[in-house]
């Protein structure tokens, strides 16, 4: 059998900076494969590539075999793939519920004609995606925060949110990119089992860029590193913190040149 | 085979009535995804059966002890029923316990089950799994995040209903037939009273105290079947136990469970309910949120508010001396419950409360009278868990900040010498579970339980709490010492959330305080005064300042003698998790004067600062030190010196 998601020999270079080099990478369908690597490897641009925001100059990503390198990102969600971005991407104005709601927009059927007559299908329509949104307000905890505007909700919350709408798209994979960055311990702790969770509950392929080592080392099933746009390692957890290429491209080799990459 | 259905003697027989009587009526509601879900009379019964034939199965047999941890939920309402049913005994602990606690509880009460309400509460079970050596079988509710969890002891709340349904099928009558065998005189609950001396005692109350308790309460409060209550304090309070689980059955009426914790207020704005139970707290953090919220207004609905409410005090302070309120005054109120009284009823979902109780700690006298004066029917309660909740209640009529009500119909009270005050009456435990002697200690030859309360019975017949008996001391020259009634009245001020007064054989009384984080914050925000933390904020000069003003008006109010003296506030607040508090939020006397013997010393000595040590435990039970120098400041005149 396939693997779930297949990227082979990607490149991606903007103008004469060469972001991706020939990254290949097999995801299994349910597992929690971290992306790690110094600021600047190449992570986010690798997530671009497979949610369709960026085309590979070179190479090709195939999803349960079917290739989408070259497919719009609309199609690759409806296809089944959700993400989650750096920045915080909600609309601040709108309410936690509306932003979830909009998170099922892909899943819609019903056309503006029927949509602006409601009764009937859309009608019907519209409560099936609210039980769906419930249930992701509930599993997230967010119960008391459905009719505040997410721009109202402190950092940590904010991120839950919006882990919630890319939930609401019911993906088959889930791109995380820095789903921690800037929560304190206890908001980490929190994201990291709603992580665990979607994965063990929905059977949710996990691919998720972390800076927190501990978190990472602690829920993937597999990590791969990548470092100046390679691929430079790629086991379970124990196999990569032993990796000595992987130490180095951490803590620089004997020289001294650190790159910045000390977060870990 | 049918249980006698006009018998009224256990619990579960009263649900065999009930699930008869109001068959289709709701009986339990909780807010799930976003909507009210009702069990009607019936559906609870058959939910009880269902569950309770399962632990059967699982080999629950009577007497056994089932625990249940979580928040308000229908289905850990109806597992104690459950349990109940097949002459069990139901346990229930506080959420927010840490480890060692909990650890504690399961063990005295050698706990066999124990019904868990999410995966947060599992994995605490499973953390302590070892040091459990009764602990059979654990069931859970919330099966999120569990389904990765294989333990052949862990269950799901709906597999144990299905095991359930099969037994049923296999062994007909057999839930009619346990609930047949149940006494009267059957331990229904032990509650885990959380002490401020040692361990906590399991006070087990019958069906009959239960049963009893609820029947006097609800005739005295004038509960009917159509009432509706939201139920979100502790399970494990005796308070709950009597109001949402005895009280719904006796009298029928239907009980709520909010959404999450963190929905609270929102629910109870959606419901409405007739009756209201609060603890002081929360009527505080009422009162506060509306000041906020009317400051934070426009300048005209803020005139409108301030000028409503003045005129509302003005009407309630006449009406509780018994004084006529003249036409005038009458109009303005009037036209206040269109304009103000009613809306904001309204905004804290007080709207249909046809009373709203207090009780568990003295509430403030300010507050006291704004919830009166906008027209919401607030009375105080006093009770405790070996009285099963129940010993006097405020008739309508007479509700006034300083009383603990008139003793109910059925309970005699009178007061011991050295002022404490002994009850006995059809309510009073039975005793503390497998502690013989600390019965003997508080329940005498002739039945009188010794509340270990100090007080006295007012002109009107109301009894009036002043202290902790054994708290109740003197100062070095003679003057009687109550520390609690001194602490009530600092702690009256908004921005003081704890306080703590010595002074037993001390020449003067001094006090450490620990204040209000969020009003406290509040005030240094609106002032343009920057802190990074609780240490730093208290520490601020501003904020000494405006502490020694708070007790200079909280002093006002006492004899000279008593008046507090000197101050130092605390770097951070008393807890619970750091035992200076129990969980109901009562502080721990004498462990606290350990604590902080520095402190008491420096009191005395004079000393203008201090060092202190503070020692946090975190959740998980790690613990922490953190230095600091104190100021320690003194009020008014400077300090007696001896």
């Amino acid at each position: 059998m396939t693997s779930q998601l297949e990227i082979a020999e990607v490149s991606k270079a903007f103008g004469g900076v060469q972001a991706v080099t020939r990254v290949s990478l097999d995801v299994e369908r349910g597992e929690i494969l971290s992306v790690i690597g110094p600021n600047g490897a190449g992570k986010t641009t690798l997530l671009n590539m497979i949610s369709g925001f960026y085309h590979p100059d070179s190479g090709r990503i195939a999803l349960d075999g079917a290739e989408i390198t070259h497919v719009k990102p609309s199609q690759v969600a409806a296809l089944g793939v959700a993400r989650t971005f750096q920045n915080i991407a909600l609309f601040r104005g709108m309410t936690v519920l509306e932003n979830l709601m909009l998170g099922r927009h892909v899943r819609m059927k019903s056309g503006v004609l029927s949509s602006f007559v409601y009764w009937g299908l859309a009608q019907k329509e519209e409560v099936e995606h609210r039980k769906r949104v419930e249930d992701i307000i509930d599993f997230l905890r967010i119960q008391d925060l459905r009719r505040l505007p997410t721009g109202s909700l402190a950092y940590g919350l904010q991120k839950r949110v919006e882990l919630g709408r890319a939930l609401a798209l019911e993906p088959k994979i889930l791109l995380l990119d820095e789903p921690m960055g800037g929560c304190n311990h206890e908001e980490k702790e929190d994201m990291a089992r709603f992580i665990l969770d979607v994965n063990q509950e929905w059977g949710t392929t996990i691919i998720l860029i972390e800076h927190d080592m501990g978190v990472v080392m602690d829920i993937s099933d597999r990590v791969a590193v990548l470092d100046m746009g390679q691929k430079i390692a790629q086991g379970t957890p124990d196999e990569v913190r032993a990796n000595p290429q992987v130490i180095k491209a951490y803590l620089g080799d004997a020289k001294g040149a650190t790159n910045g990459g000390r977060r870990g | 085979m049918e249980a006698d259905v006009a018998d009224r003697t256990t619990l579960p027989r009263l649900l065999l009535c009930n699930a008869r009587e109001f068959a289709d009526r709701p009986a339990i509601r909780e807010k799930d995804r976003g909507i009210w879900q009702s069990w009607t009379w019936r559906q609870y019964h058959d939910q009880v059966r269902d569950f309770a034939l399962g632990l059967a199965a699982l080999g629950f047999r009577r007497g056994d002890r089932l625990s249940i941890i979580g928040d308000n939920r229908p289905r850990l309402y109806a597992a104690q029923l459950a349990a109940q049913a097949l002459g069990g005994v139901s346990v229930a602990v506080y959420q927010d316990s840490i480890a060692k606690e909990l650890a504690y509880v399961w063990n005295h009460a050698e706990v066999s089950m124990i019904v868990a309400e999410d995966q947060e509460q599992v994995d605490k079970i499973l953390a302590l799994r070892a040091e459990l050596p009764a602990l059979r079988v654990v069931i859970y509710d919330d099966p999120r995040g569990l389904t990765g969890y294989r333990h052949d002891w862990l269950r799901s709340y709906s597999e144990v209903q299905e095991t359930g349904r099969k037994f049923g099928t296999t062994s007909s009558g057999y839930f009619e037939a346990e609930i047949d065998k149940g006494k009267a005189d059957d331990v229904a609950v032990i509650c885990y009273t959380s002490g401020t001396t040692g361990h906590p005692k399991g006070a087990m109350i019958t069906h009959a105290n239960a049963i009893g308790v609820a029947e006097i309460f609800c005739r005295e409060a004038h509960v009917k079947p159509e009432d509706t209550s939201l139920a979100y304090l502790p399970m494990a309070w005796a308070g709950d136990a009597v109001y949402t689980l005895f009280a719904s059955l006796v009298a029928g009426f239907c009980a709520n469970c909010p959404e999450s914790p963190e929905t609270v207020q929102r629910d109870l704005r959606e419901l409405g309910p007739t009756t209201v139970l609060a603890p002081p707290r929360i009527w505080e953090n009422m009162l506060t949120a509306i000041q906020v919220r009317a400051n934070d207004a426009t300048p005209l609905k803020r005139h409108t508010f301030n000028l409503f409410r003045s005129a509302a005090e003005r009407a309630e302070i006449l009406r509780s001396e018994g004084k006529a309120v003249p036409p005038a005054l009458r109009l303005v109120t009037a036209l206040g419950e269109f304009f103000v009284y009613g809306p904001v009823r309204d905004q804290l979902g007080l709207r249909k409360a046809k009373w709203a109780l207090t009780g568990g700690a003295p509430l403030g006298p300010d507050t006291f009278r704004f919830f009166r004066s906008i027209g919401v029917n607030l009375k105080q309660v006093y009770g405790s868990t070996e009285t099963s909740g129940l010993v006097s209640l405020q008739p309508d009529t007479e509700a006034n900040p300083t009383s603990a009500g008139r003793p109910v119909p059925g309970m005699e009270v009178k007061i011991a010498d050295r002022g404490e005050v002994l009850v006995r009456g059809c309510s009073i435990f039975k005793g503390y579970f497998k502690n013989e002697e600390a019965t003997r200690e508080v329940i005498d030859p002739d039945g009188w339980f010794h509340t270990g309360d100090a007080g006295f019975i007012d002109p009107r017949g109301h009894l009036v709490i002043i202290d902790r008996a054994k708290d109740v001391g003197a100062l070095a020259d003679g003057t009687p010492f109550a520390p609690q009634f001194i602490e009530n009245k600092l702690k009256f001020s908004p921005y003081i959330r704890e306080a703590v007064a010595f002074g037993n054989e001390k020449p003067f009384v001094a006090a450490m305080i620990a204040i209000d984080l969020g009003t406290m914050g509040n005030w240094a925000e609106r002032r343009g005064l920057a802190y990074t933390s609780y240490m730093d904020l208290s520490q601020k000069a501003e904020v000494r300042e405006l502490i020694a003003g708070e007790i200079r008006k909280g002093n006002e109010t006492l004899p000279d003698a008593t008046k507090v003296r000197r101050f130092l506030l605390l770097t951070k607040d008393l807890e619970a998790d750091d035992a200076e508090m129990t969980r109901t939020r009562k502080v721990r006397r004498r462990f606290v004067a350990e604590k902080y013997a520095a402190v008491l010393d420096a009191f005395y000595r004079g000393a203008r600062e201090v060092e202190l040590t503070t020692t946090i435990t975190y959740e998980d039970g790690r613990q922490a030190s953190i230095q600091s120098r104190v100021h320690i400041e003194d009020v008014e005149r400077a300090p007696v010196h001896v």
